[in-house]
């Protein structure tokens, strides 16, 4: 089951002929995901690594491919553009990995994508994979830039803003033996397509999951609104980790979100909502993979 | 991004927002000049960009960064006293700031005072505006005390402000007649111009009605969206790296991501997430971490040897941790550029170094058979436990 993608996702991914589009596709391809098309303007008809066909629009490719998620590593200026082809598209999923698109941008389209059915993660994220059952977990489906070969297919539903320091709670869980049925980040930007919160309900209502860590960080309120709601519906045994109590507010730490201001978005806050809701918060950043071992009892 | 209150002024006047007349200047006789255009009731305010210029003290000994004076003369006067001169706020730090250049503007009586301030906001995924009929003092001290004075309108991202929320925000305020105008119209210029400029921020307090009529903006302080700079070059322009640790600035130049901070222990990690847990272990550990620096996905030798120079730049610094997921990187290349920055730097404190993932055995061996003096460490709290006693020791 897993949740949002699985080993027989097929994917599609804009601008792969870029040098980190093309690097993470060739990554996914030898993970085993279903990578059936690129798109890249002007270079339709071109093939990505002798085999995976290119088209100038995201249309195209759905239409000969079947694709039904797109991966975007299209530069920032040009990436709220691609999300809205994706959409257009007809894409059930869009993981935008770009780091660095304006807010402004992110804003109008998340305005235009009120209404449609496409759901989008990230920006700024690194992407979602499902493990598979091969060795170091080959034959998942991954989307994004995480290392396929830290995970292990089991029953803990990882989601997280950020790219290394859900590696690290993922490699954590794999070296306790515990596989995850998906890692979901949802990306360190403060206007995003997904929240904790969205991707808490998927894991509550998926059969293969049967426990969840949630790794949150500093600003915004969006793990204190999914505390809040895990304390009233969660039927599964929950950790977590808030990154940045050691951070002096007012100053952005490196996610464009990650500022504590106006007192709001502390980790002391975020922490308090967390254990209010009966969810087991790991000591420090080296606890998290046994906090959840705590909170399965 | 931050600008000077003189470059908050030059945008408003070309967008249409009023403020009252002004001029900068960066000599005492241009501020002399300036003041006499103007003639009397003068503000002469050092250009700096923390807050609290005006119960301020020059190191000089001069008080206040904020002066009202009725002569050109006395402009001058007062001008030549803070240009050039370090200035200390509650929120410079006692280090101070240097003013290198001064506003002379029209020091308008003062009818009523208000906050006006349009921001973007995360939770509704639109631009708020915020208005108070309490101007001129902190609006977090108004949000906590009376927030029933404080008033909200959201802004659809596609429709943009419409006239019917200006009309409700004016009567709160209590605006009507030619004063309701004057408002709607600062207002629509004022949220054209958070729009067509990327800001996050942009904060008029106060806003204030004079004697005669007019409603003006007084002071301004503006954030932008760093994203978006690369479309906004007169923007861009406007940033004053003088204003900002020199580390960061130094920093940037590399695309590495660093804040200082007062420990004593330096972080060098790859990813904004991690480096914060980084810090955060650092703490919890019993030691206080002197910077955050996220270097990025990757971490090449190049990186690591920029990293460090910016790091031995604090002279806080005890020891450094290095702490490095390397996900698709090979460990040992990186064990490699850390080696190899050492010697770069010729490092003389403790380094402790955590490294996991790909290829992570090479890697530690690497680092073990180096002639390089370092410390290795397995987890996170092992190597923040690490740091912290290569202090004590």
């Amino acid at each position: 089951m897993a949740i949002l993608v699985n080993e027989n996702t097929k994917i599609l991914v804009q601008g792969i002929t870029g040098s980190f589009g093309g690097r993470h596709a060739q990554l996914s391809l030898d993970y085993g995901t279903r990578l059936v098309a690129g798109v890249t303007p002007g270079k339709g008809g071109q093939k990505f690594a002798d085999k995976v066909p290119i088209f100038d629009t995201v249309a195209e490719a759905v239409e000969v491919t079947g694709a039904t998620v797109s991966a975007i590593f299209v530069p920032p200026p040009f990436a709220g553009d691609a999300i809205l082809e994706a959409v257009d598209a007809g894409c059930e999923l869009v993981v935008a990995i770009t780091e660095g698109i304006p807010v402004m941008d992110m804003m109008r389209v998340r305005a235009a994508m009120e209404g449609k059915k496409s759901r989008l993660i990230g920006p700024n994220c690194p992407g979602i994979v499902t493990p598979g059952l091969g060795k170091d977990s080959h034959g998942g489906c991954r989307i994004g830039i995480a290392p396929g070969y830290i995970h292990k297919r089991g029953k803990v539903g990882v989601v997280s803003r950020s790219g290394t320091l859900t590696y690290e709670a993922v490699w954590q869980l794999t070296n306790l033996g515990l596989g995850q049925s998906t890692c979901v980040g949802i990306g360190g930007d403060p206007i995003n397509g997904t929240t904790h919160l969205d991707v808490l309900k998927m894991f509550n209502d998926d059969p293969e999951t049967e426990a969840i860590i949630m790794i949150g960080e500093i600003g915004g309120s969006n793990e204190e609104i999914a505390a809040a709601w895990a304390k009233e519906h969660c039927k599964k045994p929950m950790a977590a980790f808030i990154a940045g109590s050691s951070a002096p507010p007012g100053r952005r730490m490196g996610h464009a979100g990650a500022i504590v201001s106006g007192g709001k978005g502390t980790a002391a806050a975020k922490i308090e909502a967390l254990r209010d809701a009966g969810i087991e918060v790991a000591k420090n950043p080296s606890d998290m993979g046994q906090a959840l071992v705590r909170a399965m009892g | 991004m931050n600008i000077h209150e003189y470059q908050a002024k030059e945008l408003f006047e070309k967008f249409g927002v009023p403020t009252p007349k002004g001029k900068v200047a960066d000599t005492a006789e241009q501020a002399k000049a300036a003041a006499a255009e103007i003639g009397k009731n003068i503000v002469v305010k050092a250009q700096v960009h923390a807050g609290g210029r005006g119960k301020g003290t020059f190191k000089n000994g001069f008080k206040g960064g904020v002066h009202l004076v009725q002569t050109p003369d006395e402009a001058g006067e007062i001008a030549g006293k803070m240009i050039g001169q370090v200035l200390v706020t509650h929120q410079t730090g006692e280090e101070g700031k240097l003013v290198s250049k001064v506003m002379v503007a029209d020091g308008v009586e003062i009818e009523k005072e208000y906050y006006l301030a349009i921001l973007m906001d995360r939770e509704s995924k639109s631009p708020v505006i915020v208005a108070s009929t309490e101007g001129g003092v902190n609006i977090e001290d108004v949000a906590e005390h009376t927030p029933e004075k404080i008033f909200h309108q959201a802004i659809h991202p596609l429709l943009g402000l419409q006239p019917y929320e200006v009309r409700k925000l004016s009567a709160k305020l209590g605006f009507a007649g030619d004063q309701a105008k004057q408002f709607g119209k600062l207002l629509a210029a004022l949220y054209r111009l958070f729009l067509e400029c990327d800001c996050s921020m942009v904060e008029i307090n106060p806003l204030v009605t004079t004697p005669d009529g007019q409603v003006l903006a007084l002071d301004a302080k503006f954030d932008f969206d760093d994203n978006a700079l690369y479309r906004h070059p007169e923007i861009a322009a406007l940033h004053d790296p003088t204003e900002e640790d020199p580390r960061e600035v130094e920093a940037a130049k590399y695309h590495l991501n660093y804040i200082g901070l007062d420990g004593n222990i330096a972080c060098l990690v790859n990813g904004a997430g991690l480096a914060m847990a980084t810090m955060d272990i650092i703490k919890h550990c019993g030691g206080e971490p002197a910077n955050f620096l996220d270097v990025g996905g990757g971490a090449t030798q190049e990186q690591v040897t920029n990293a460090f120079k910016i790091i031995l730049g604090d002279p806080k610094v005890e020891a450094i941790l290095v702490n490095i997921f390397g996900g698709i990187m090979d460990c040992d290349v990186i064990a490699k550029g850390i080696v190899a920055a050492c010697k770069e730097v010729d490092l003389k404190i403790p380094l402790v170094v955590r490294l996991e993932g790909n290829n992570v055995e090479a890697g530690k061996r690497t680092l073990a058979e180096s002639d390089v003096a370092l410390i290795s460490a397995d987890t996170l709290a092992d190597a923040a436990d690490k740091a912290v006693k290569a202090i004590a020791a």
